[in-house]
C-alpha cells in the first residue's frame, strides 16, 4: 500500500511538473518532450488505478502517434513559437477566471447528477469478474460487438474508395519508375565498352 | 454448431454481398478502367444471387449477434425491394456513364456496398445496428452523388447531401443517445419493454422526436426534404434514379421497424408527429411540383409527396398499414424505374435533355416512349386500373380502419392535386407541338427496364392478390 502511495505521488508530481514545463519551456522541442513525459506519467497513474488498457492506449496513441507527429511538425515547420507565446503570462488572470467558472459549473452539474434507475443494470455488466479490463474490452469489441466492428470496417472501406474516386486523377505525361523495366535492363543494352588506345582518346 | 457460425449462417446473404463487393474491387484494381462494364454485369449477378439466398435460405425468423440483426418476413420483403431497386438502377446506368466518361469500376462496387448497408438497415433491431447500416449506405451514396466529379452540379449535390446527411445523422444519434440514456439499452425489443414498464418519460419522447427527425430526413419527408430537389437535380441521372428507389425502400422499412417495434407503448406520441409529417409531405410535394420545369426536380417533389402517402401506412400503426406501405414501396420502385428510364432516354445528339418542355409532342416522334411515360404518370396519379391506384388504395384503407379519417381525406385531396401535375406531363407529351426528336437508339438493358416496368404497372391488377398477400404476411411478422 505504501509503495502504491509513493508511486502515486511520484507519478503525480512528475506529471504536474512536466505539464508546467510544457507551457513554460522556451524551446518548443523541449515542450514536446515534456509533453511525452507527462503522457508517460499519466499512463503510470492509470496503471495504479487498474486501468491498464487506458494506460497502453495512452502510450501507444498519444506518445506513439500524436506526440511524435507533433514533434515532427515542430521540427519541420518554421513556426516561431517564442513569438506565439509572447504575452501568454498576461492572460493568466483571464484564463483563471474562465477556468474557475467552468469548474464551478462542473461542480453544480455533478451535484445534481443522478443515474437513471434503468441504466444501472447496464453498468453492472461492464467489467466481469476474473478478467483484466483489456480482456473484457476485447471481448466486448471483438466478440459481443463483432458485427458492429465489421460494419465499421466496411464504412471505412467505403470512405477509402470514396476518397480515391473523388480525388485521384491520372495525369498524362507523368514519368514513373518502372521497376520491371529497370530490372530487365542489361548492361549490354546501354553500355558500350570502347577500347581506346593510349593517345587516341580526346 | 457454435453461436458464431449460427450467426454467420443467418447473415449469409449479407456476407456474400460484402465479399463480392470486395472481390469486384480487387478485379477493378487489377484490371483497371476496362473492367467497368464487366463489373456492372457481375454486380447485377451478385445482387440476383443475394436475392435468391435471402429468399431461399435460412429459417423463417432468426436473430443474430445478440439481437442486433434479424431476418424475418418483413426483412425479406424489404430486402427484395432494396435489391430490386439496386438492380434496376444498375441496369439503367451503364450507357449513360460511358457517355459522360465516368464509367468506372468503383460505381458498381459502391452500389453493392450501399445495398449492403440497406440490407443491414432493413434487418436492424438495435439502435447501433440501425446507425451503422445507415452510415454505410449514406457514405456510399454521398460519393455516388458526387460521382461526376468534373461537373459542378454533381459535386455540389454530393457536398450538400453530405453536409445535410451528416447533420441529420447527428440529430438521429442525439435522439438515440437520449433513448439509451433513459432506458439503459439499445435493442429495439429491450427499449420497448423498458418503456412499457416505466412509461414514456419526457426524455424518451425527446429522443423519439430527434430519431424521427433523422429518419424523416433519410426518407425526405417534409420538413426535412430541402436536400431532395437539389441532390436529385445535380446528381447524374442514373444515380438520381437509384436514390429514388433503393435507399427510400430501405429507409422506409427501417422507419417502420424502428418506430413500430420500439415504441408501441408510445403510439399516441409518435402518431401525431408522423401524421403531421405525412400531411405536410403530401401537400408540399403536390404544390411545389406544379411549378417545376426540370424533370428531375419534378421527380424529386413527386418522391416527397409519395413518401407522405407511405407515412400514412406508418401513422395507421397496424399490420394493415405496414402492408399498405410495403405494397406502396414496391409499386413506387417499379413506377420510378419506368419514369427514370424514359428520362434517361431523353437524349438529343448524345446530350441529356432535362426540361419538361423537351417532352412536348413526344407521342408523335416516339409513341412507345410516350406511352410508357404516360402509363407511369397515370400510375403515380393513382388512376385505376394501373398499379398506382392500388398503392394508394391500401394505405388509405389502412388509415380508415385505424380511424384516421382526416388523414385519409387529406391524402385523397393531395392526390387530386398531384393528379393535376402528373396529367399535365401527359398533356404536354400528347397535345403540344413536337420538340425536336430524341436520339433513336436505346440499350437493351434500358429497353428491358422500360418494358418490364410498364408491363408491371399495367398488368398489376392481375398479380395484385398474391403480391398483396405476400406483403400482408411480411407485415404480420412486424406487427402481429
Amino acid at each position: 500500500m505504501l509503495l502504491q502511495t509513493i508511486a502515486f505521488y511520484l507519478f503525480a508530481a512528475v506529471l504536474v511538473a512536466s505539464a508546467v514545463m510544457v507551457i513554460a519551456g522556451r524551446n518548443p522541442v523541449h515542450s514536446v518532450l515534456f509533453l511525452i513525459l507527462a503522457f508517460f506519467n499519466a499512463a503510470g497513474l492509470f496503471v495504479l488505478l487498474g486501468a491498464e488498457f487506458l494506460a497502453m492506449i495512452l502510450v501507444i496513441v498519444y506518445v506513439g502517434a500524436v506526440a511524435v507527429l507533433f514533434l515532427f511538425v515542430v521540427m519541420m515547420l518554421d513556426v516561431d513559437f517564442a513569438e506565439l507565446k509572447r504575452g501568454t503570462l498576461q492572460y493568466i488572470p483571464v484564463s483563471l477566471v474562465v477556468g474557475g467558472v467552468l469548474l464551478a459549473e462542473l461542480i453544480f452539474a455533478g451535484a445534481a447528477w443522478r443515474l437513471s434507475p434503468a441504466a444501472s443494470h447496464a453498468l453492472a455488466s461492464a467489467n466481469p469478474a476474473h478478467l483484466t479490463n483489456t480482456e473484457a474490452l476485447g471481448r466486448i469489441l471483438y466478440t459481443d460487438y463483432v458485427y458492429y466492428f465489421q460494419i465499421a470496417g466496411l464504412v471505412l472501406l467505403v470512405a477509402m474508395i470514396g476518397a480515391i474516386v473523388l480525388t485521384l486523377r491520372t495525369r498524362p505525361g507523368v514519368r514513373r519508375q518502372s521497376i520491371r523495366a529497370q530490372v530487365r535492363r542489361y548492361a549490354s543494352d546501354t553500355l558500350v565498352v570502347v577500347d581506346v588506345k593510349p593517345g587516341q582518346g580526346a | 454448431m457454435s453461436a458464431l457460425s449460427a450467426d454467420l449462417i443467418t447473415l449469409l446473404p449479407e456476407l456474400v454481398l460484402a465479399v463480392a463487393a470486395m472481390a469486384l474491387l480487387m478485379l477493378g484494381a487489377f484490371r483497371g478502367e476496362r473492367s467497368a462494364a464487366l463489373a456492372t454485369w457481375l454486380a447485377v449477378v451478385v445482387l440476383a444471387v443475394v436475392g435468391y439466398l435471402l429468399l431461399a435460405t435460412g429459417p423463417p425468423k432468426a436473430t443474430a449477434f445478440g439481437g442486433a440483426f434479424v431476418i424475418d418476413g418483413f426483412a425479406r420483403f424489404s430486402g427484395i425491394l432494396v435489391l430490386l431497386g439496386s438492380v434496376l438502377g444498375l441496369l439503367m446506368s451503364h450507357r449513360y456513364l460511358e457517355d459522360l466518361r465516368i464509367a468506372r469500376f468503383e460505381y458498381p462496387v459502391l452500389i453493392l456496398l450501399a445495398t449492403l448497408g440497406m440490407l443491414l438497415m432493413v434487418s436492424a433491431t438495435s439502435f447501433i445496428a440501425l446507425y451503422m447500416g445507415f452510415e454505410l449506405q449514406s457514405l456510399a451514396l454521398y460519393v455516388l452523388a458526387a460521382f461526376h466529379r468534373d461537373s459542378q452540379r454533381s459535386t455540389e449535390a454530393g457536398l450538400k447531401y453530405f453536409v445535410l446527411g451528416a447533420l441529420s445523422s447527428g440529430m438521429m444519434l442525439y435522439g438515440i443517445s437520449l433513448i439509451y440514456g433513459f432506458t439503459g439499452t439499445t435493442g429495439f425489443g429491450e427499449v420497448a419493454s423498458v418503456i412499457k414498464a416505466t412509461g414514456t418519460g419526457v426524455g424518451v419522447i425527446f429522443g423519439l422526436v430527434f430519431l424521427i427527425a433523422g429518419l424523416a430526413f433519410k426518407v425526405s419527408a417534409v420538413p426535412f426534404h430541402m436536400w431532395t430537389p437539389d441532390v436529385y437535380e445535380g446528381a447524374p441521372t442514373p444515380i438520381t434514379a437509384l436514390f429514388s428507389m433503393a435507399p427510400k425502400a430501405a429507409a422506409m422499412a427501417l422507419f417502420l421497424r424502428a418506430i413500430l417495434t420500439t415504441f408501441p407503448s408510445a403510439t399516441p406520441q409518435w402518431q401525431q408527429i408522423v401524421w403531421v409529417v405525412s400531411v405536410l409531405s403530401m401537400f408540399l410535394g403536390a404544390f411545389a411540383a406544379i411549378g417545376q420545369t426540370n424533370i428531375k426536380r419534378f421527380m424529386a417533389y413527386s418522391s416527397i409527396a409519395n413518401m407522405g402517402y407511405v407515412l400514412i401506412g406508418l401513422a395507421a400503426g397496424t399490420a394493415q398499414g405496414v402492408q399498405g406501405a410495403l405494397i406502396y414501396m414496391l409499386i413506387y420502385i417499379v413506377t420510378n424505374a419506368g419514369a427514370f428510364g424514359v428520362i434517361l432516354a431523353m437524349r438529343r445528339g448524345g446530350v441529356m435533355a432535362e426540361e419538361i418542355s423537351d417532352l412536348s409532342g413526344l407521342a408523335r416522334s416516339r409513341p412507345g416512349m410516350a406511352f410508357v411515360f404516360a402509363a407511369m404518370m397515370f400510375s403515380l396519379a393513382g388512376i385505376p386500373p394501373l398499379a398506382g391506384f392500388f398503392s394508394k388504395f391500401y394505405v388509405f384503407l389502412a388509415a380508415i380502419n385505424a380511424h384516421l379519417y382526416v388523414l385519409a381525406v387529406l391524402g385523397v385531396l393531395a392526390s387530386v392535386i398531384g393528379a393535376y401535375y402528373y396529367l399535365r406531363i401527359v398533356k404536354i407529351m400528347y397535345f403540344d407541338e413536337p420538340a425536336p426528336a430524341f436520339d433513336e437508339e436505346l440499350t437493351l438493358s434500358l429497353n428491358t427496364v422500360l418494358v418490364g416496368s410498364s408491363l408491371f404497372t399495367v398488368l398489376f391488377i392481375f398479380a395484385a392478390a398474391p403480391l398483396v398477400a405476400l406483403a400482408g404476411a411480411a407485415a404480420k411478422t412486424l406487427v402481429p
